[in-house]
């Protein structure tokens, strides 16, 4: 393995960055902005050249490595902080980044009047370390480090305007449950280290070939957690709308484009588990169809328009999801899925962030309307973005998921069908959901408060949704033409011995694919578009989208099963501890008191009575020695 | 030299004489009421004691016992109850309660367990008599004993002596609160008190005394007995006799003009 | 006979001895139940001495007496002192040391 002294400047630019702010405080508040998005704007020069010069080399030379320093060495346990960048990491590096970048540059304008912008760039800052950290670690330890560093930025982030308690509540939301998934990940790694001795990547995918399929199914159950907690997955997605209490550049950053994206990295890193264990790789389709779907209905209910994003991005990811449980011939959809998405629905969420930006900070989309006419640019920047999602070709969103919904027929058998058929189900509510967002912000009558004067955003702001939409029309073909995205991640995975039946040839699916969203868009226009639509939220409403307004019951799911047991436990602990241990511990007390106390009698000031005690204690003697001799 | 013991009669008699009654004292000692009773009792116990020593061939002991112990222990018990009150009793109820029956299921008890624990001891070889030991005669072996392998015990235990002595003196001591009246105080004081029948002076002992026995007053020149020639314990037990039954019989008390 | 009979009536001495300490409340008696005490050790030492055939039991013997005598005057002397200053001999008014 070649390497590279160069990787660690990809993580340690922004670090600096962050460190700087955060430690110098107040004092750097009127360069602060600029410093970070330089910084991030340099770690991404970094990684444009470390891909120039991985494409100038052969496909075995590739990946490179850098090992900075030995981490831990204990006994047989040998773990180095080292850096890996191969063909599957340098799409992340660039993705990072990249949008992360262009978000930076995004917040300089969007977060100007905010008294604490320093702090919310070296948070940025500290997301793009942690982040790329997560990327480029060689092994499940590193990686580890760098996901709970996310964990930690997220809710840093989230809970940015901790003045208001709805929003630290939200924030500490999605760190409980993400450290549910981060038990997931911690016991992957316990298992690694228990049967292989070693958790590096390599070493695992060495041991992989030749481990029990037992082993591997734990080992592929426990990561699955992991990416569950992480990507807003069911059963652990309950945080994602919750986190848009965040401000809009966080939402679009991590809650889109990266940190949500994490999970699906993950799956696809450890190929080598989920391809040796069948069980697993059940499990994580099984997933991602239940998540695509959730999302899905979910996103149709929903009013506060941040809300019907996140919904999107939690049943986008669950494509991802499904396209990564597919075996390898589908790992390379599913990341092409993730680049695609990046692209498309950081650009709709920024959008999103300029509609607030110019309708003072409202989000319920009842309250827009009419919007393209005073906002042409974030009009067309989000359409664009919103033609790429319901996948209209030639755009992004219709070459990744088209492929992910072809690879799910192509996995034969009944499984092959319910899978195919649930992602086209999907494809036409995408259409219908991310319609009617389109329709009732931009294109329906106006409805809007009496205050509101709309405006266009700031050219900070309207540049980098310009560049994401660019990235949104072009990178789809880019990355389809020749099988370009497939064969560069090809030498990472296996070849896959299974039986390559196509069920259906790609042009029907294609086809398909595409009634499918004609149909949802129809269904939205003649609802939303050609109707009156009422400012209030209507109250007759149908059952299933009462059910779906209230985020098809997961919280009070959640809240039944898990928070009022964990509560009820709780107070039980509680009690417990004050009765039985701090009962003991005063019951000492009391003893000692009470036989003190009691033995306080045999003081009675009398000297005869104390001579009786002696007396009493001679003869005891006595008869001890009596006894004794017998 | 380890001859086996044999105890001659006459020995034998005198301890199941005398050992009957130490104990019989003993106990005595404990029941009577008044506190000289038991001292004298004591005394008997020790007496009883100094007889065994002797008969066993502790002649030194023996005496010593009577001398010191006897002799000098006893009598310091009997002046230190003389000051303190001859007539000191103690009413036989108990104030604690349940110390009798204690103090006697204890005795009981302790007593018990010595007698069996003696009865079962051997010491390890048969009794050997001290006529091995005793050759140069009891005093002189032991004076031997004492001031060779004891002579460091015998030089503290002096110590203590003297230290006793000095803690004696100490404790007794009263120290004056008030000044002592100087010889013109106490003559001040003898005029300015209640009468003047003390002012010249008292007359000496036995100046009026009809009889040299405690009970008998002195008769005044009146005739009357004089009340400070008979302690007030006596009057209080009317134990004073009358001084008239002690008089000389041909002596003329009338007054006779002098012509 | 045999000489232990002294060592029983030694025990029993002790005893009444020990009993007396406990029962009776004039402090003068009680002192003198500890001298009874003492002379009952004496007699089983030197009676000790004879079965043994050596001295050592009459030194000791001698040395308990000397301690006794001086354990006497000084404890008569603190009686006296007490009974001064309270007016009673009976030792269970000096119960001041009570809970």
């Amino acid at each position: 393995m070649v390497t590279n002294n160069g990787l660690v400047y990809l993580i340690a630019l922004p670090l600096f960055g962050s460190l700087t702010l955060l430690l110098l405080g107040r004092r750097a508040d009127k360069w602060g902005h600029i410093f970070a998005t330089l910084m991030s704007g340099g770690s991404f020069g970094v990684g444009v050249l470390q891909l120039s010069q991985m494409l100038g080399r052969a496909t075995e030379e590739r990946p490179v490595t850098q090992r900075l320093f030995s981490w831990i060495s204990v006994g047989d346990f040998n773990v180095d902080a080292a850096l890996l960048l191969d063909q599957l990491s340098i799409c992340f590096v660039l993705l990072i980044t990249g949008v992360g970048t262009l978000i930076h540059i995004y917040s300089i304008a969007y977060m100007s009047h905010d008294h604490d912008r320093r702090r919310f760039f070296a948070y940025l800052n500290l997301f793009i370390a942690a982040m790329l950290l997560l990327v480029l670690g060689d092994s499940y330890l590193n990686l580890y480090v760098g996901w709970e560093g996310v964990g930690l930025a997220s809710y840093l982030l989230i809970g940015f305007w901790n003045q208001k308690p709805a929003y630290a509540t939200a924030a500490k939301k999605a760190f409980v449950m993400n450290r549910i998934g981060d038990m997931g990940l911690s016991f992957a790694i316990m298992i690694a280290f228990a049967a292989f001795g070693t958790v590096t990547f390599s070493g695992v995918a060495e041991h992989a070939h030749h481990a029990s399929t037992t082993t591997m199914t734990a080992m592929g159950i426990m990561l699955l957690v992991a990416a569950v907690g992480k990507s807003a997955q069911f059963p652990l997605q309950a945080w994602l709308g919750d986190a848009m209490a965040g401000p809009t550049p966080v939402s679009a950053l991590i809650h889109a484009a990266t940190m949500v994206t994490a999970g699906v990295y993950l799956i696809v890193r450890s190929n080598f588990v989920f391809d040796a264990a069948p069980t697993a790789q059940l499990l994580v389709v099984i997933v991602g169809a239940i998540t695509l779907m959730f999302g899905a209905l979910v996103g149709t209910a929903k009013d506060d328009i941040k809300k019907a994003l996140a919904a999107s991005t939690m049943s986008q990811i669950g494509y991802m999801i499904l396209g990564a449980g597919l075996g390898p011939a589908g790992y390379a959809f599913a990341i092409m899925h993730l680049l695609t998405h990046g692209f498309f629905k950081a650009g709709m969420f920024l959008g999103a962030g300029s509609v607030m930006h110019g309708m003072n900070d409202e989000v319920n989309m009842r309250k827009y309307g009419n919007l393209r006419k005073f906002m042409p640019i974030t009009f067309i920047t989000f359409g664009l973005g919103y033609l790429a999602i319901i996948g209209v070709p030639p755009f992004a969103g219709f070459y990744s998921k088209d492929m992910i919904i072809e690879t799910a027929f192509n996995a034969g058998g009944a499984k092959g069908i319910i899978l195919g058929s649930t992602a086209l189900l999907g494809a036409a509510i995408t259409a219908f959901y991310m319609t009617r967002v389109v329709i009732l912000t931009f294109t329906s009558k106006e409805r809007w408060d009496d205050d509101a004067h709309p405006h266009e955003s700031p050219f900070l702001m309207w540049f980098p949704m310009a560049i994401l939409a660019l990235g949104s029309v072009s990178t789809g073909y880019l990355f389809t033409k020749g099988d370009a995205l497939k064969n560069w991640l090809a030498p990472l995975f296996s070849e896959h011995g299974e039986e390559h039946h196509e069920l259906l040839a790609p042009i029907v699916v294609s086809g398909l694919a595409l009634l499918m969203v004609l149909i949802g868009v129809a269904i939205a226009v003649i609802k939303y578009q050609l109707s009156d639509v009422d400012q209030a939220t209507p109250e007759n409403v149908s059952i299933l989208t009462r059910f779906a307004r209230r985020d098809l019951g997961q919280d009070a799911f959640n809240e039944a099963v898990f928070m009022r047991p964990g509560q009820a436990l709780t107070k039980l602990l509680v009690k417990a501890d004050e009765s039985v241990v701090d009962g003991a511990v005063r019951g000492v007390g009391r003893a000692a008191l009470g036989s003190g106390t009691a033995l306080r009698g045999i003081q009675s000031g009398f000297v005869r009575s104390y001579a009786a005690l002696i007396l009493v204690g001679a003869v005891a003697l006595v008869a001890a020695i009596w006894v004794v001799t017998q | 030299m380890n001859s086996t013991l044999t105890i001659a009669t006459p020995e034998a008699v005198m301890f199941w004489f005398l050992a009957p009654l130490a104990i019989a004292a003993a106990l005595g000692m404990l029941l009577v009421k008044k506190a000289v009773h038991s001292a004298i009792l004591l005394a008997w116990v020790m007496i009883t004691l100094a007889f065994f020593y002797i008969a066993q061939g502790a002649l030194f002991l023996g005496i010593v016992q009577v001398v010191v112990y006897t002799g000098a222990v006893m009598m310091l018990f009997l002046f230190i109850l003389m000051l303190v009150g001859v007539d000191s009793s103690d009413s036989l109820t108990e104030t604690i309660p349940g110390l009798r029956a204690i103090a006697v299921t204890a005795a009981l008890g302790f007593g018990g367990l010595l007698i069996s624990l003696i009865g079962r001891a051997s010491l390890g070889r048969d009794a050997a008599g001290l006529s091995g030991a005793s050759e140069l005669g009891n005093v002189e072996s032991l004076a031997r004993l004492l001031f060779s392998t004891y002579v460091w015990p015998f030089e503290i235990v002096s110590a203590l002596l003297i230290t006793a002595a000095l803690g004696a003196m100490v404790l007794a001591h009263h120290q004056r609160t008030v000044a002592r009246p100087s010889q013109r105080e106490q003559a001040i004081n003898r005029f300015r008190g209640d009468s003047l029948a003390a002012a010249a002076g008292l007359p000496g002992p036995g100046v009026f005394a009809r009889h040299n026995a405690v009970d008998v007053p002195a008769l005044l020149p009146d005739g009357t007995p004089a009340p400070s020639s008979i302690s007030a314990t006596l009057e209080a037990r009317g134990d004073v006799l009358d001084s008239a039954s002690f008089q000389l019989d041909n002596i003329d008390t009338s007054i006779t003009e002098e012509k | 006979m045999n000489p232990y009979n002294y060592l029983y009536v030694s025990a029993l001495l002790f005893t009444i001895g020990a009993v007396g300490v406990v029962v009776r409340r004039n402090a003068i008696v009680v002192f003198m139940c500890v001298e009874l005490m003492l002379n009952a050790c004496n007699l089983s030492l030197v009676t000790f001495s004879r079965i043994n055939g050596t001295l050592d039991g009459q030194v000791v013997a001698f040395f308990t007496m000397v301690v006794a005598a001086c354990e006497v005057v000084v404890g008569l002397a603190i009686i006296v002192t007490i009974y001064r200053s309270r007016r009673s001999a009976s030792i269970d008014d000096a119960s001041l040391l009570k809970r």
